[in-house]
């Protein structure tokens, strides 16, 4: 039998900050996901982690500072996006398509033509433990404890407007600027998320943990914390399993993501077929079951 | 009666194009009015413009001060797989406090409210694990959170069978009992709108406005819903039912009997 100590890596810096790193990472993206996966805009996330690309991209070959120059590109952007998502007279989906693939090719020119001498930017696309440093945790962890006094202290007008909008606004929650609060901090997520993870697998990292979690409770409360702790538990394993089998760090704690919701889909599928023999006489079984 | 709610000549619409034009209603504190009228004749616009998520194209709207809304949405615009227990959709509109979990006045007030709806012990289900009368009654126990002047309804019968219907207008009765104004929108003449004291017919400006047995006459539902109506009497109650339809039984009962 091999040898095989599982605390070995933990010996190196490097790795203890890469854990750290992406286990904040997954309770953020955990968190924020919740409102990405029920206001359906998995795919806004997607977009905007390829357009904050565009700025990472810019900020790097301009020497501005990463978060700075990424993160007011980012925010710019995921603005935009809100405010072409609310017009139904282009396809919301084509807006954000063109907005932030656009944003996407600047990067990807620019990595081309400067890709040799910004290392960062090779991360920024793949994702990369190995560079974490300590200003990455402190982003992190200061983008997580923003959220998180977010989504506290605007638990109700932020669930009031994610459920049912138009009462919401008659009730006089402020639709628009919880819309605005929500991009912001998704943004926000992406941009400190996205060297860890990388923009091609960010997206994965927001929705698979909430949707997780949905299938595991029917309560918004309790999705709003089950669903940071799958996303940081999925981390934690992925970060672990990546250094002994020297997968790359991002894809495998998406894969590890990707298995839990596997398995939690083929467990809640055969409960929810049990649960719908009980079910009262106005419910639709058919839709029950799907 | 003081007024609650003013319409003065007010046109409503989307993207510049009316969809109710020149309406002139007055709602006052207390009142229990219904408003008919066929799919797409601007019922919940007319709605809106009261709760003032549309602003009138020309007209004002007055709403009296300090005049407390509450809005009952119709359950078929409910996303039914939200995850939200029935608990927290009647919290929810409690927006001011800054935290998750409910302070100990809220949860007394929702218990009582669960209670009184016949809701009692549902607080930790999800919305979808009820029948259709429970799940309308959910969405009036949030608007109630909210303490309301006036309680608005949009076709909060539609899609139930009769039993919940008598139930829902039960509930509504007692609510108007204690003083808070109720309008709604429905397609049901003869099981809802017969019943009410005030009723408005509508498509796209107001009909007619006045009790059941002025306003539900043939010459009004004609102009209304554009087909030809009869309304017979029974018991002091009009009740409307289809006119010419004697053609299409004739046909049906010559084809039967060849």
């Amino acid at each position: 039998m091999i040898g095989f100590d599982i605390f070995e890596p933990y010996q190196f810096e490097f790795f203890r900050n890469a854990v750290i790193v992406s286990v904040l990472a997954g309770a953020v993206c955990g968190l924020i996901g919740v409102y990405v996966v029920l206001r359906g805009m998995s795919y806004i996330g997607h977009g905007l982690s390829h357009a904050v690309f565009g700025g990472a991209a810019a900020a790097s070959v301009m020497g501005i500072n990463y978060f700075l120059g990424a993160g007011l590109w980012g925010i710019a952007s995921g603005l935009l996006i809100g405010r072409v998502a609310r017009r139904r007279i282009i396809g919301a989906d084509a807006a954000i398509g063109v907005v932030t693939t656009a944003s996407f090719a600047i990067g990807l020119v620019l990595f081309a033509v400067y890709g040799q001498a910004h290392k960062s930017l090779e991360a920024s696309l793949f994702g990369s433990v190995l560079g974490v440093g300590r200003g990455d945790i402190i982003a992190v962890l200061v983008v997580g404890l923003v959220t998180l006094f977010a989504v506290v202290v605007q638990y109700r007008p932020l669930l009031f407007a994610t459920f049912d909008p138009e009462v919401a606004h008659v009730t006089g929650v402020p639709v628009a600027r919880m819309e605005a609060l929500l991009m912001t901090l998704l943004s926000l997520t992406v941009l400190v998320t996205m060297r860890v993870i990388g923009v091609l697998l960010i997206s994965a990292l927001l929705v698979t943990p909430a949707i997780t979690a949905r299938m595991l409770t029917k309560s918004f409360g309790r999705m709003l914390w089950l669903s940071p702790l799958i996303g940081s538990a999925t981390a934690f394993v992925g970060s672990n399993i990546s250094y002994h089998t020297d997968w790359p760090t991002g894809a495998t704690v998406i894969l590890v993501g990707a298995v839990l919701f596997t398995v939690v889909f083929i467990a809640s599928g055969a409960k929810g077929r049990r649960s719908v023999d009980g079910m009262d006489h106005h419910a639709e079984p058919s839709l029950r079951a799907a | 009666m003081t007024s609650l709610i003013d319409f003065v000549h007010v046109s409503c619409g989307y993207g510049g194009l009316p969809a109710i034009e020149n309406v002139h209603i007055s709602i006052a504190a207390g009142e229990f009015l219904g408003v008919v009228g066929p799919s797409g004749s601007g019922k919940t616009t007319l709605l809106r413009a009261l709760l003032g998520t549309v602003k009138p194209l020309h007209g004002t709207v007055t709403r009296k001060e300090g005049v407390r809304l509450a809005y009952v949405p119709q359950v078929e615009t409910v996303d039914w797989n939200f995850p939200v227990t029935v608990g927290e959709v009647v919290l929810m509109t409690r927006t001011k406090r800054p935290w998750p979990g409910a302070a100990k006045d809220e949860k007394t007030q929702v218990d009582a409210l669960l209670e009184r709806l016949g809701l009692e012990g549902l607080a930790k289900r999800h919305i979808r694990e009820l029948s259709g009368g429970q799940q309308q009654r959910v969405f009036l126990a949030r608007a109630l959170m909210q303490r309301p002047d006036l309680l608005v309804l949009d076709e909060p019968t539609s899609g139930v069978d009769v039993r919940t219907r008598h139930e829902i207008l039960h509930v509504l009765t007692d609510l108007n009992e204690e003083g808070i104004g109720i309008v709604l929108t429905t397609h049901d003449l003869n099981g809802l709108a017969a019943h009410l004291p005030r009723l408005v017919c509508f498509n796209r400006a107001v009909i007619a406005d006045g009790p059941p047995l002025a306003v539900l006459r043939p010459s009004f539902l004609e102009r209304t819903y554009g087909a030809p109506m009869e309304v017979l009497e029974h018991g002091g109650m009009p009740v409307v039912v289809d006119g010419n339809l004697g053609e299409f039984s004739r046909r049906l009962k010559a084809k039967s009997a060849s």
